[in-house]
Parts: structure tokens; C-alpha cells; sequence
């Protein structure tokens, strides 16, 4: 395609831009208000997964060694049995008597009068690279030998994931449903566009353009409305997510909640958003001139 | 260049038999006028050879290309050698002079450099020195069929295909069009008018295809034959 055609293609694109002001605004103002939706679900996905992946790293299981074995070295040696189970990300040995120390310092020291340590028995404190897969690895656990039996919060486990399956299939129907309607108004808007040129494109047609000659200001223009859409979502959703959770964070101090910082996943977001910007404008484009070209 | 073989075009979503079994060759440099009623089949016929509807049998055969079955995508290529005008014209309202006709280079790819040098050209082969920079809307209906006419016209077709083109104009540039449609077809163009005036046809000693009832009825040299369409 020589220059002066593709210059005349792009004007061609900004000057319906520009002549349907109104319906661009529109557009502009809708796909912004999608993807500002869109990200916020997104972002909140996010932030649920890095706090149940604290939790889950929070969520340790206790690994008691058997009675029998009383030597220090003897049980601690079972650690390499441990650390071999499938699932396994950190193992470690807690002997009886820091178990009793750390008892104590919990509790009053009364409660512990004419009790020695031997009440209590060595232990691994183990944490799980995957907390879904739980119960496989107590069951694992409790088969070696030396190992008594396992303390293990399956049910929470089972929350976590739950709660995690949810937030990941509610974030992605939202954001399904959300591209759709996006490139549905898209559509409509640069139909209204063709509507007022249907003419011009008849005439386009009687003379000889082919196809992609007329669809392509069309494309030009939604991918431009797309663009912008998604250049102003992200610069809105940065300034929402930094209000809201400043004051979520003022709110909770000293809590256990860690925020995922924007900065952090400020190139993602926008990446997705000027890609769904594209892609939105650009299907959106490319069928609103669909019914125009069967002539 | 047009040849039409046995060609019937029934319109489904209606119905209606538009045209039943028709022939019809127009040579290369020819001058033809098509008449008939309202209904007759002349619209169809027009727009067989434009590529708009397809024949429900037969063939048609336009400029070299047989366009019976013709893939739509290979359709511009037929429509770039032809040009077509209208009744009521059909020009970009927003545009100048110059651009309408312009539009219709740019479209088929033509560079900056060949527009500039091909359109005054045209304009003035039309008669529209000086209306350049004037809208379809400041100009008298004569002027912008005029305007239609040298769109059609500058991307050089083999053919052009006339629909009416008198039908919104008063008897003096009626005859201005037809003496201009004469002088393209004398530099060598095809041309088909299809219309509805007696006086105009008379005019000229050119071949006449009459078409009612969706067939040809008569097909000569001698003008026309005094059938009453209305």
C-alpha cells in the first residue's frame, strides 16, 4: 500500500472520529468504564490470591515423631524422609523440649508443675507447596516410619482453594461478559458511523474498492477510540486503586493484609488494557461494517 | 463489452421474475439505449452488469469477465472498468467537486501525483472548469451530473452504465448530456443509457433495446418505435 493511500486511510479514520464527536466520546467513555470494571475485579483477584497464598504458607501441618524415638539426632534424621514427600516446601524439626519451652511461654507455668518434656514429642513443622493437595500429603506423611501422626487444617484448606476457585471463575465470567458488551457498543457506535457514510461506501463500492480498502478507516477508528479507552482506564484505575487502598490500608494498620502495590502490576495492567483497547476496536470495527461490504 | 446469455433472474425474496431467457450483446464502443416501462427489467439488467444481483440462470459476461459466478472479492476488479451514474446522482455532499471525483482514484489506489494531473482533465472534458472548490449543493442539477459523469469517467472504464441520468433534468441539458455522453463514447467508451424519454432517444440514431414484460421485445438501429411504456 503506497504512503499516500495509507495517509489518506488514516485521516479517513480520525475524521470519523471527529465528525461523530459525540458517539466517540461515547464510545471512549463506555470502553474506559468497562475496563475500569474490568481491572478493578482483575486487581482484586489478584490481591485474594496473594493473601490466600499467605495464608496458605501460614498454614502448616505438624508431623509427630513416635514415642520410641527419644534421641534428639535420631528424629531430626527423619527430616530427609520428610522433605522427599511430594508437596513438601520447608520442613522443620522442633525437639521435645523447645515444644515444651515454647508450651510455657504460651501458657501459665503452673499448668506445666511435676510435668517433664518427655510429655511431649519431638515434631516437623511442615509447610506445603500446595495446600489443595493436603490430605495426599498427610496421608504421605503418616506413612513414614517414625512418623506418629499428622496435624493437618484440612478444612481450612479446603476454604482457601474454594474461595480461590470462586474469586478465579467470578473474575473471569466478569471479564468475558465485560470484553463482549465492550465490543457490542464498540459495534454499534461505528455502525452509527457507516450508517451516515452508507452512502459513501456504496459509491466506494460502484467504483471498484475492494473490501479491505473500505473496512480499514473503520478499523483506524476503533482502534483509535480502543486505545484511547484503554490509555484513560489505566490512569483511572491507577488514581481508584491508590485511593482505595490507602484508605483500606489506613483502616487496617498493623494488620495481616499486604496490598499487591500498583506500581508493581502497573505494566500488566496497561498492557491488557490497550490490548482489550485493540482488540475491542478492532472486532468492534471490523463488524460494524460487515453488512455494508455484501454488496 | 457485454454479452448475456439466456439469462433469467428471478428476485426470491419477492418472487418476481425479473428477466426470462434474455440475449443481449453490446460491442465494445458501442452507444445503446435500453427503454422500457416501470418494472420491465431494465434495473436489472443494470445491475447484472454492475455485479449487484446475480443471474439465476444464463450467463453474463461484462468487459472480458464472466461475472455468473464471480467470487465477490474479485468483483472490484469488473466494477473498476466500468462506470456507473445515477438518477439522483449520488454524490458526497461533504466533499468538493474536485474530491468527488478525486475519491473515486483514491479508491482504487491511484497515487497523489495522478489524481492532481487526471481530475482537472476530466472536469474540463465535462465542462467544469472553475466549479473545483464547490459543493454538489451549490451547483445546478445539470452541474452535478455533470460532476457524477466525470467520476465516472476518471479512472478511464472500458464502459459506463447510465441509469436515468436525465430523469431530474429539463429538456435543454437533457440534450447537453446526451451530446456529452455522445463525445465519450467518440473517444471510445461503451455506453448504455437506460431511460425513459422519447424525445431524447429519437434524438440520436443510435442502436435501441426495448425490454417489457422481462423480455427484449425489440432491438435496432431505427430509434425508437413508438411503444408506449406509461
Amino acid at each position: 500500500m503506497s504512503l499516500s493511500r495509507s495517509g489518506y486511510l488514516i485521516r479517513e479514520g480520525f475524521r470519523s472520529i471527529t465528525t461523530h464527536g459525540f458517539m466517540s466520546f461515547a464510545s471512549v467513555t463506555i470502553i474506559m468504564a468497562c475496563l475500569i470494571i474490568m481491572g478493578s475485579v482483575s486487581l482484586l483477584s489478584v490481591n485474594i490470591d496473594v493473601l490466600i497464598k499467605d495464608l496458605e504458607n501460614q498454614n502448616e501441618m505438624v508431623a509427630f515423631v513416635e514415642d520410641s524415638v527419644t534421641d534428639v539426632e535420631e528424629a531430626r534424621a527423619l527430616s530427609l524422609y520428610i522433605e522427599d514427600t511430594p508437596n513438601v516446601a520447608n520442613v522443620e524439626f522442633v525437639s521435645r523440649t523447645d515444644a515444651m519451652d515454647a508450651f510455657m511461654s504460651k501458657y501459665d507455668d503452673s499448668l506445666m508443675e511435676g510435668i517433664d518434656e518427655t510429655v511431649f514429642r519431638h515434631r516437623f513443622v511442615v509447610t506445603l507447596l500446595d495446600i489443595s493437595a493436603m490430605a495426599d500429603t498427610k496421608l504421605a506423611l503418616e506413612n513414614i516410619t517414625g512418623i506418629a501422626k499428622v496435624n493437618a487444617h484440612l478444612e481450612y484448606a479446603k476454604t482457601f482453594v474454594t474461595i480461590r476457585n470462586v474469586v478465579t471463575v467470578v473474575s473471569l465470567a466478569l471479564i468475558c461478559m465485560l470484553v463482549f458488551v465492550s465490543i457490542f457498543i464498540m459495534s454499534n457506535t461505528i455502525k452509527l458511523a457507516t450508517f451516515g457514510r452508507r452512502e459513501e461506501i456504496a459509491i466506494m463500492k460502484m467504483v471498484g474498492a475492494n473490501n479491505s480498502f473500505i473496512r480499514m478507516p473503520f478499523i483506524i477508528e476503533g482502534l483509535v477510540l480502543g486505545i484511547m479507552g484503554g490509555g484513560l482506564a489505566f490512569f483511572a484505575e491507577w488514581g481508584i486503586y491508590e485511593l482505595l487502598t490507602g484508605k483500606l490500608m489506613a483502616s487496617f494498620t498493623g494488620s495481616f493484609i499486604s496490598i499487591v502495590p500498583f506500581r508493581s502490576v502497573a505494566l500488566v495492567v496497561l498492557i491488557l488494557y490497550l490490548g482489550t483497547g485493540v482488540v475491542v476496536g478492532a472486532v468492534g470495527g471490523t463488524n460494524a461494517i460487515r453488512n455494508y461490504l455484501k454488496v | 463489452m457485454v454479452l448475456m446469455r439466456n439469462v433469467t433472474k428471478v428476485y426470491e425474496s419477492s418472487n418476481t421474475l425479473a428477466l426470462d431467457g434474455v440475449d443481449l450483446t453490446i460491442n465494445e464502443g458501442e452507444f445503446v439505449f435500453l427503454v422500457g416501462p416501470s418494472g420491465s427489467g431494465k434495473t436489472t439488467i443494470m445491475k447484472l452488469i454492475t455485479g449487484e444481483v446475480r443471474a439465476t440462470s444464463g450467463q453474463v459476461i461484462v468487459n472480458d469477465f464472466d461475472i455468473t459466478n464471480i467470487k465477490r472479492s474479485k468483483l472490484p476488479k469488473v466494477r473498476r472498468t466500468l462506470g456507473v451514474i445515477f438518477q439522483d446522482y449520488r454524490l458526497i455532499e461533504n466533499m468538493t467537486v474536485y474530491d468527488n471525483v478525486a475519491f473515486a482514484m483514491r479508491v482504487v489506489g491511484a497515487s497523489a501525483r495522478a489524481i492532481r494531473k487526471r481530475v482537472p482533465y476530466v472536469l474540463e472534458l465535462v465542462g467544469l472548469e472553475g466549479r473545483e472548490k464547490r459543493l454538489p449543493t451549490e451547483l445546478s442539477g445539470g452541474e452535478q451530473q455533470r460532476v457524477a459523469i466525470a467520476r465516472a469517467l476518471v479512472n478511464n472504464p472500458r464502459m459506463i452504465v447510465a441509469d436515468e441520468p436525465t430523469g431530474n433534468l429539463d429538456p435543454v441539458r437533457s440534450l447537453e448530456l446526451m451530446l456529452l455522453f455522445e463525445k465519450i463514447n467518440e473517444m471510445g467508451t461503451t455506453i448504455m443509457v437506460v431511460t425513459h424519454e422519447k424525445e431524447l432517444v429519437n434524438a440520436f440514431a443510435k442502436r435501441v433495446i426495448t425490454i417489457d414484460g422481462s423480455h427484449i421485445i425489440s432491438d435496432g438501429m431505427d430509434g425508437y418505435f413508438g411503444y408506449e411504456f406509461e
